[in-house]
C-alpha cells in the first residue's frame, strides 16, 4: 500500500510536470523554437501569482485568471516585438536570445523579490486531503493540479484539431513559408502559439506557487523537468506530454521513497533509459 | 477590358545574380495567360515577386487598381491574389478538407465553397478525411488549385502544376481552367508543357534569361518562333 501511496503521490506530480512541459513542447512544436527561459518564465507566473494573492489580495481561482491574462499578453507582445527578429533557419539566435533572457528574469526577481524562498498560501486548500483507503490519501491541491493539467491539455488538443486558429498552427508547424499565402501573417501566428503556450505557462506556475516553495533561481531546473517530460512522451503529440510528466514525476517518487536524496536523480535515470531505448519517446508521433 | 494585374520594368537579384531584366506583363480581367520558358528563365522568380513571397519593394506591379510591390504576401491575398505554388506544397498534417478550408480562411465572398470545389474534383469527395499527402500525385494538385480557389481570388497564379504529373492526369487537372475562368477567375499559368499551356492560353508570354522573349496570341507563333524565343536558339 505504501508503494500504490507512492505512486499515485507521482502522477499526480506528473500533472505538473505535463504542465511545465506543454507551453514549450507547444512554442517548439509550431515554429521551432527553444525556449531557454522557459522555467523563468513559469517562476515569472508564480511571482505574479504571488503578488495578485498577497499583495492585491485577490482570491487564488481570481489570481490564476488574471496571471492567465497578463502572460498571454506579455507572451503576444514578446513575440511580436523581439523573439520574431531571430527567428530564422537557424535555432542558435533564439537560444541565445532566450538564455539572455533568462539571466535578466533572475536577476530582476531577485532585485524585486529578494532571494527569499516564498509560497502563495492558498489557506486549508494545501494540506486538505481525500482519504480514498485506510492508507491511501490524495492532497486535494495536488489532484486540483492534475485535474488541471487534464483540462489544460484537453483545451489544446481542442484548439489545434477543433478550431480554425488550430488548423493555422498545424499548417505552421508544417510548412511556414507558404502559410502567407493562405492570408495569414505568420507574425500574428507565432504571436498567437506564444500567448497561447505563455497561457499554459500561466497555469503551471500559478500551480507551482500553491505547491511548493519557489525562489527566482529555481527555473532552470523546471525547465529541464519540462524538456524530459516533452522527450520522455515523444514530439508532437500532447498527451504523450501528459504520459511523460507522469513517468518522470512516478520516477522522481519512486527515487524520493528509496531515499529522499534520489528524487531528481531517479527522475534523470528513467528520461536516460527512454533515450537510449526509445530515442524518439515513447509516443512519438511519426510525421512527414 | 480592363487590366488585372500589370508589372512595369519589375527586375530581381539573387546576390549579383540579376534574375529579372525588366518585365513588363500584363492580365486582363477574365483572360487566361500562359507564361513559359525553360528552367532558370525567371517564371518562379516573377511570381513570387508578383505574390509577395519575395519582396519586390520599390518596384512596380498594379493588382486591381492598388500598387502591391513590396507589400507582405498575407495582404497581397486579401485582395485576392491567389498561388498554386510549385511542388503543390499540402499541409502533410492536415486533411484533403482542413487543406481546402484552411485557403478560405480569409472569408472572400465569391463562388468558391467546399462544395463548388468538390462539383470541380469529384475524385476529392471520397478522400476528404485523408491526408493531404496520402493522395496521389494528381489528386494533390486538385487539393493545391482547390485550396488556391477556396479564397475566391480575382487572379489564379499556377506554377507548373503539371510537373512530375502522367498525361492523362494533366488532361484531367487543364480540363478545369476553363470551367474556373467561367466563374470569373483569371489566370495566370506558368509551364514547362508548351503544348499545353498554349491550349488554354489567350495569351503567352516566353522568359529567357529573366527577359520577355516573345509574347501575343498563341495562333499568331510558328512553332520556330516559340522555338526560337524558348531555347535563344539562333537560325541557321
Amino acid at each position: 500500500m505504501e508503494w500504490l501511496n507512492v505512486i499515485v503521490q507521482g502522477v499526480l506530480l506528473g500533472g505538473l510536470y505535463a504542465l511545465f512541459a506543454a507551453g514549450l513542447s507547444l512554442m517548439f512544436g509550431v515554429m521551432r523554437f527553444i525556449n531557454i527561459a522557459h522555467g523563468d518564465f513559469i517562476v515569472v507566473a508564480a511571482y505574479l501569482m504571488l503578488v495578485m494573492v498577497l499583495t492585491l489580495g485577490l482570491h487564488p481561482v481570481v489570481g490564476i485568471g488574471m496571471v492567465v491574462i497578463l502572460m498571454g499578453i506579455a507572451g503576444y507582445l514578446g513575440q511580436r516585438v523581439l523573439l520574431n527578429r531571430v527567428l530564422d533557419a537557424d535555432i542558435l539566435p533564439p537560444v541565445l536570445v532566450t538564455f539572455g533572457l533568462s539571466i535578466i528574469i533572475q536577476n530582476s526577481l531577485l532585485e524585486t523579490f529578494s532571494a527569499d524562498s516564498q509560497r502563495v498560501p492558498s489557506g486549508g486548500f494545501a494540506t486538505a486531503s481525500l482519504s480514498i483507503s485506510q492508507d491511501l490519501a490524495v492532497g486535494v491541491l495536488p489532484l486540483a493540479m492534475f485535474l488541471a493539467a487534464i483540462g489544460v491539455i484537453g483545451v489544446l488538443q481542442y484548439i489545434f484539431f477543433r478550431t480554425p486558429l488550430g488548423r493555422l498552427l498545424r499548417a505552421t508547424s508544417d510548412d511556414p513559408d507558404i502559410v502567407p499565402l493562405m492570408g495569414a501573417n505568420n507574425g500574428h501566428i507565432f504571436a498567437l502559439a506564444t500567448a497561447l503556450a505563455s497561457g499554459v505557462v500561466a497555469v503551471a506556475g500559478t500551480m507551482l506557487a500553491m505547491k511548493t516553495n519557489f525562489d527566482p533561481t529555481i527555473g532552470p531546473s523546471r525547465l529541464l523537468f519540462a524538456f524530459e517530460a516533452v522527450i520522455i512522451g515523444g514530439m508532437g503529440n500532447i498527451w504523450g506530454t501528459l504520459a511523460g510528466g507522469i513517468i518522470l514525476g512516478v520516477a522522481q517518487a519512486i527515487g524520493a521513497q528509496i531515499d529522499a536524496g534520489y528524487q531528481i536523480l531517479a527522475g534523470h535515470l528513467a528520461f536516460l533509459a527512454v533515450l537510449i531505448l526509445r530515442p524518439n519517446g515513447l509516443f512519438a508521433k511519426a510525421k512527414g | 477590358m480592363t487590366k488585372l494585374l500589370e508589372s512595369r520594368g519589375l527586375t530581381a537579384f539573387y546576390g549579383d545574380f540579376q534574375a529579372l531584366f525588366g518585365i513588363d506583363l500584363s492580365v486582363e480581367e477574365g483572360e487566361t495567360v500562359a507564361v513559359i520558358g525553360a528552367n532558370g528563365a525567371g517564371k518562379s522568380t516573377f511570381l513570387r515577386a508578383v505574390t509577395g513571397l519575395r519582396s519586390a519593394k520599390g518596384q512596380d506591379i498594379c493588382f486591381a487598381g492598388t500598387q502591391i510591390a513590396g507589400l507582405p504576401a498575407s495582404r497581397i491575398h486579401h485582395l485576392g491574389l491567389a498561388m498554386v505554388p510549385e511542388g503543390r506544397r499540402l499541409f502533410p498534417s492536415l486533411s484533403v478538407e482542413e487543406n481546402l478550408l484552411i485557403g478560405g480562411a480569409g472569408k472572400r465572398p465569391g463562388p468558391w465553397s467546399l462544395d463548388e470545389i468538390y462539383s470541380l474534383f469529384p475524385a476529392l469527395v471520397s478522400r476528404r478525411h485523408h491526408g493531404g499527402t496520402e493522395l496521389s500525385g494528381g489528386q494533390q494538385q486538385m487539393v493545391a488549385i482547390g485550396r488556391a480557389l477556396m479564397s475566391n481570388p480575382q487572379l489564379l497564379l499556377c506554377d507548373e502544376i503539371s510537373l512530375g504529373l502522367a498525361p492523362k492526369v494533366i488532361r484531367e487537372i487543364y480540363e478545369a481552367v476553363p470551367l474556373i475562368r467561367e466563374r470569373g477567375t483569371s489566370l495566370v499559368v506558368i509551364e514547362q508543357d508548351i503544348a499545353q499551356a498554349l491550349r488554354v492560353a489567350d495569351r503567352v508570354y516566353c522568359f529567357q534569361e529573366g527577359r520577355v522573349s516573345l509574347t501575343g496570341r498563341p495562333a499568331e507563333f510558328s512553332r520556330d518562333a516559340i522555338a526560337h524565343a524558348y531555347f535563344g536558339m539562333e537560325d541557321a
